[in-house]
C-alpha cells in the first residue's frame, strides 16, 4: 500500500520582491528560478506572449535561447540535461509550437531524460473551439510523457511547475509537460515562494530491500560464467563509479548498452564494450552463454536482445530497475530488485564486502571465464579494412579520438556514423556520450549538441551526424553562431542514408530505394553562410590536418568529412535474430 | 485469464483518458470499464475488467502504477472479492403470455421491472456477469430490443475468506437458471 499524498518542500530562495498580485506568467519565471532554471531553450508566439513579456523582464535571471525550430528547442533541452544532470527546459508555442516540439519530447521519453516543455494554449474559453493555432497539447502527448498539465486555474500553476520539476527528475527521469492558456498566464494570482506544496502523486520507494539483495549476492558470488548488462539508469542514477568497484572487485564483465555507455571506462580491461545489434563479438557471446545476466537500469529492449526466446539463454537474471514496470517487461527476471541503480550497487558491495573469503573464492573461479571470453576477443576484435583512396569512417571516429585525447564529449545523430562512433570512441566517463537510443530521432545531434555545448563551457563538444540527419535540424546550426556555443558539428557525408542503404544491400537485394543524397548542398559553405568555419577532407591524407582545424577553431566549425560510400556497419545481428546470426564482417 | 483491476485514480480532468490511452497504446485489452467516485470525493475508483495471462496482468498493473496521479492498482481476481455488474435490458414483451414469462424470470433472477409499456417492458438486472449473462440468454427469444451494460464493479469482501467457501446468491441463480 502506498501513501495519499507526499509533500514537496519548497525552501525559501532570496530572490527579487514581486508584486503583490503577479500575472500568471511572472509566477511562472518566479517558480522557474525557484526551480534553479538558468537556461531555456524556445520560440514565441500567440499563446506564450505573455510569458515573452515577462521573461525578457527576467532576462537577467533566465536565458532565452531563440531556436529556429521548435524540435529543436527540445533536443537541446536534453542535451543540456544530459551532459549536466539536471533538468532542460523548453518553451514553445500552442498549436504548431506544441506538434513540432512532439519527437523531442518522445525522445526523452524513450531515453529517460528529465526536462519540462512548457507549451502555450489558446485562452481557457476557446479550447475545444478548433480555435487558431489550437491542438489538444495534454491529448496527443500524453502516451510519450512522464506526466503533463492542462493548468486551468492561475493558483495550481506555481504548485504544478514545482511539481513538474520533481516528476522530471525522480524515479526513471522523463519528460513533463505543462500546457498553460493564454489567459491562465495573464490572470493574477498570489503567490506564495515558500509555501509547502502538496501534491497526489505518489512516491514508490527506491532504496533496495535487503533480502532480495542478499539473494543477489548469493547468485552473483555463485555463478560460473556472469555478465554485467548495464545502460542509461547507470548515468541518470550516478553510479558509474559503484559499478566499476563492484566490477573490480569481481572480475565481473561488463557491456553497456548504447546508453549505457561512458558509464563503465571502454578502455578497462574488464569491459567488453557494447552489445546488440552492433555490439562486439564478444560481448555478444559472453551473453550467450553466461549463467548469469546481472542487468542494471536496462530494459532488455529489442536491438539488445534480438530475438528474446534465444537471448541469453542459459543465464539466470537479476533484473535491478527503478521502474517496476521495467523488469518482466521483455524478460522475466530470476531475481528482481526495484531501486535506484547506485543504491543497489552499493548495497551489493557493502554485502560482498562482508563476504570476503567467498569473495576471493568467487574471483579465482573467474580465470576460466575470462580465458574464454579473452578468446572471443582475440577471435574477432571490431575491425575494419584501411584504404589510401578513400576515408574509412572508422578511421574518422579513431582519428577524433586520438586527436581529442578520448576527452572530447560526443553527441551523435542516428544511423551508421552513430554505431560507429559508440564502437570506434572508447569513452572514459558517464556523460560523456549523448545519442538518441529509444527513438533513434534523425535530426538529435545538432541541437543536442548546442544544448550539451551550454551545459558545459569547459568541455569540447564534437556532434557527429550524417549527411542525412545533419540537413534534417542544421538550421539550429544559427543558434550556436549567434550564442556563441562552440559546438564542432563533424559530418560523416557518405552520399546516402547509409543505415538504411545498409539494410537494402543486405536484406532487399541491393535495391537502393530512395536513399541516394549525392545531390545536397555544399556544407562547406553552408556552415559559411550561416557565420560558421566549414572546412572539408575527401582524402585520407587530409584527415589529420582538417580535423586538427576543425577541432581546434575557437567558434563553431562544420567538418564535412567525405567517407567511403558503401562501408557497412559490422558485427551486425538482423533483426529478429540472436548471437548466432551475427555477421561480424563483409563476405 | 479474465482479471478485475481496481484503480484509484485522483478525480480531476484527463485522468480516466490517461489509464484508457494506456491500455491502447500497450496493447491491452479492456472488457469492461466503470468509473465513479469513491468514499473520499477526490478519488475515483476505476474497475476494469481485462484479459491476459499472469505477466501480461502484472506488466499492466506495472504501467498503471507508473501514471503519476493513480494511487494504487489492485488485481481483486485472486483476492475474496464480490463483483457485480448491471443491465437495463428493453425486452419486446406484450401483454399475455409473453409478459408473464418474462416476470417469472423476473422473479427468479430478482431482477426488477422499471419500465412497461404495450410493446414492451425494460428490466434491470444485476449479479455477477454470468448471472446478467444467464437472464439475457434466457430473454433473448422473447426479443431483445436494446441492453445497457454497466460493466463490472467490485469490493473486497469484509472477511478474508476465499470467494469460493462463501454462499454466493448469484452462483447459486446461475446454476438454477443455466
Amino acid at each position: 500500500m502506498t501513501t495519499p499524498t507526499q509533500t514537496l518542500r519548497i525552501d525559501r530562495v532570496p530572490g527579487v520582491l514581486i508584486a503583490q498580485k503577479p500575472r500568471g506568467a511572472e509566477i511562472l519565471i518566479e517558480a522557474l528560478v525557484h526551480e534553479g532554471v538558468e537556461s531555456i531553450f524556445g520560440y514565441p508566439g500567440g499563446a506564450v506572449l505573455h510569458i515573452y513579456d515577462e521573461l525578457w523582464r527576467a532576462r537577467d535571471r533566465i536565458t532565452h535561447y531563440l531556436v529556429r525550430h521548435e524540435q529543436g528547442a527540445v533536443h537541446m533541452a536534453e542535451g543540456y540535461a544530459r551532459a549536466s544532470g539536471r533538468v532542460g527546459v523548453a518553451l514553445v508555442t500552442s498549436g504548431p509550437g506544441a506538434t513540432n516540439a512532439m519527437t523531442g519530447i518522445a525522445n526523452a521519453y524513450m531515453d529517460s531524460t528529465p526536462i519540462v516543455v512548457i507549451t502555450g494554449q489558446v485562452p481557457t474559453p476557446l479550447i475545444g473551439t478548433d480555435a487558431f493555432q489550437e491542438v489538444d497539447t495534454v491529448g496527443i502527448t500524453r502516451s510519450c510523457v512522464k506526466h503533463n498539465y492542462l493548468v486551468r486555474d492561475v493558483r495550481d500553476l506555481a504548485p504544478i511547475v514545482h511539481e513538474a520539476f520533481h516528476l522530471a527528475r525522480s524515479g526513471r527521469p522523463g519528460p513533463v509537460v505543462i500546457d498553460i492558456p493564454k489567459d491562465v498566464s495573464a490572470a493574477q494570482a498570489s503567490y506564495s515562494r515558500f509555501k509547502n506544496i502538496t501534491f497526489p502523486c505518489v512516491e514508490r520507494s527506491s532504496m533496495p530491500d535487503p533480502s532480495v539483495v542478499r539473494r543477489a549476492v548469493d547468485a552473483i558470488l555463485k555463478a560460473e560464467r556472469p555478465v554485467l548488462y548495464v545502460g542509461g539508469g547507470i548515468v541518470n542514477s550516478g553510479a558509474a563509479d559503484a559499478l566499476r568497484s563492484l566490477a573490480e572487485e569481481l572480475q565481473l564483465p561488463v557491456t553497456p548498452t548504447l546508453m549505457g555507455l561512458g558509464g563503465f571506462p571502454s578502455a578497462h580491461s574488464l569491459c567488453l564494450n557494447m552489445l546488440g545489434m552492433h555490439g562486439t563479438y564478444a560481448a555478444n557471446m559472453a551473453v550467450a552463454e553466461s549463467d548469469l545476466l546481472i542487468a542494471i537500469g536496462v530494459r532488455f529492449d529489442d536491438r539488445v536482445t534480438g530475438k528474446l526466446a534465444t537471448f541469453a539463454p542459459h543465464a539466470r537474471v537479476i533484473h535491478i530497475d527503478i521502474d517496476p514496470a521495467n523488469v518482466g517487461k521483455n524478460r522475466a527476471p530470476d531475481i528482481s530488485l526495484i531501486a535506484d541503480a547506485r543504491a543497489a550497487l552499493e548495497a551489493l558491495h557493502s554485502e560482498i564486502a562482508s563476504r570476503q573469503s567467498e569473495r576471493l573464492e568467487a574471483v579465482k573461479r573467474r580465470d576460466q571465464w575470462w580465458t574464454t571470453i579473452r578468446a572471443w576477443q582475440r577471435e574477432q576484435p571490431l575491425r575494419f579494412s584501411g584504404s589510401r583512396e578513400q576515408i574509412k569512417p572508422q578511421s574518422v571516429i579513431r582519428e577524433l579520438h586520438r586527436l581529442t585525447r578520448g576527452n572530447a564529449l560526443i553527441v551523435t545523430d542516428v544511423g551508421q556514423h552513430q554505431m560507429w562512433a559508440a564502437q570506434f570512441y572508447p569513452f572514459s566517463r558517464a556523460r560523456q556520450w549523448i545519442t538518441s537510443g529509444g527513438l533513434g530521432a534523425m535530426g538529435f545531434g545538432v541541437p543536442a549538441g548546442i544544448g550539451a555545448q551550454l551545459a558545459r563551457p569547459d568541455q569540447l563538444v564534437v556532434a557527429v551526424v550524417g549527411d542525412g540527419g545533419f540537413q534534417m535540424t542544421n538550421q539550429e546550426l544559427i543558434v550556436a553562431v549567434q550564442y556563441e556555443l562552440p559546438v564542432k558539428v563533424l559530418i560523416m557525408n557518405n552520399g546516402y542514408l547509409g543505415m538504411v542503404r545498409q539494410w537494402q544491400e543486405m536484406f532487399y537485394d541491393r535495391t537502393y530505394s530512395e536513399v541516394d543524397l549525392s545531390v545536397s548542398p555544399d556544407f562547406v559553405k553552408l556552415a559559411q553562410a550561416y557565420g560558421a568555419l566549414g572546412i572539408r577532407a575527401t582524402r585520407p591524407e587530409e584527415l589529420e590536418d582538417v580535423l586538427t582545424a576543425g577541432l581546434s577553431h575557437k567558434g563553431v566549425a562544420v567538418i564535412d568529412v567525405v567517407v567511403a560510400k558503401e562501408e557497412n556497419v559490422f558485427p551486425i545481428v538482423p533483426a529478429g535474430g540472436n548471437s548466432r546470426d551475427m555477421i561480424v564482417s563483409q563476405s | 485469464m479474465r482479471h478485475t483491476l481496481s484503480i484509484v485514480v485522483a478525480d480531476q480532468p484527463g485522468e480516466l483518458s490517461r489509464i484508457v490511452g494506456l491500455f491502447s497504446a500497450r496493447g491491452f485489452n479492456i472488457e469492461t470499464l466503470s468509473v465513479g467516485q469513491t468514499n473520499d470525493s477526490s478519488w475515483s475508483r476505476v474497475t476494469v475488467v481485462t484479459c491476459g495471462d499472469d505477466r501480461t496482468i502484472e506488466q499492466i498493473v506495472k504501467q498503471c502504477e507508473r501514471l503519476a496521479r493513480v494511487r494504487e492498482v489492485h488485481d481483486v481476481t485472486r483476492q475474496p472479492h464480490i463483483e457485480r455488474e448491471m443491465a437495463l435490458i428493453d425486452v419486446a414483451a406484450t401483454p399475455g403470455e409473453m409478459r408473464q414469462e418474462v416476470l417469472s424470470l423476473v422473479g427468479v433472477f430478482r431482477a426488477k421491472v422499471v419500465d412497461i409499456s404495450q410493446t414492451g417492458m425494460i428490466i434491470e438486472a444485476s449479479g455477477n456477469k454470468e448471472k446478467v449473462e444467464a437472464f439475457i440468454e434466457l430473454l433473448r427469444p422473447i426479443g431483445i430490443r436494446d441492453i445497457t451494460r454497466t460493466g463490472c464493479i467490485a469490493i473486497g469482501r469484509l472477511s478474508p475468506v476465499r470467494t469460493t467457501n462463501v454462499v454466493d446468491e448469484d452462483e447459486i441463480f446461475v446454476e438454477q437458471a443455466g
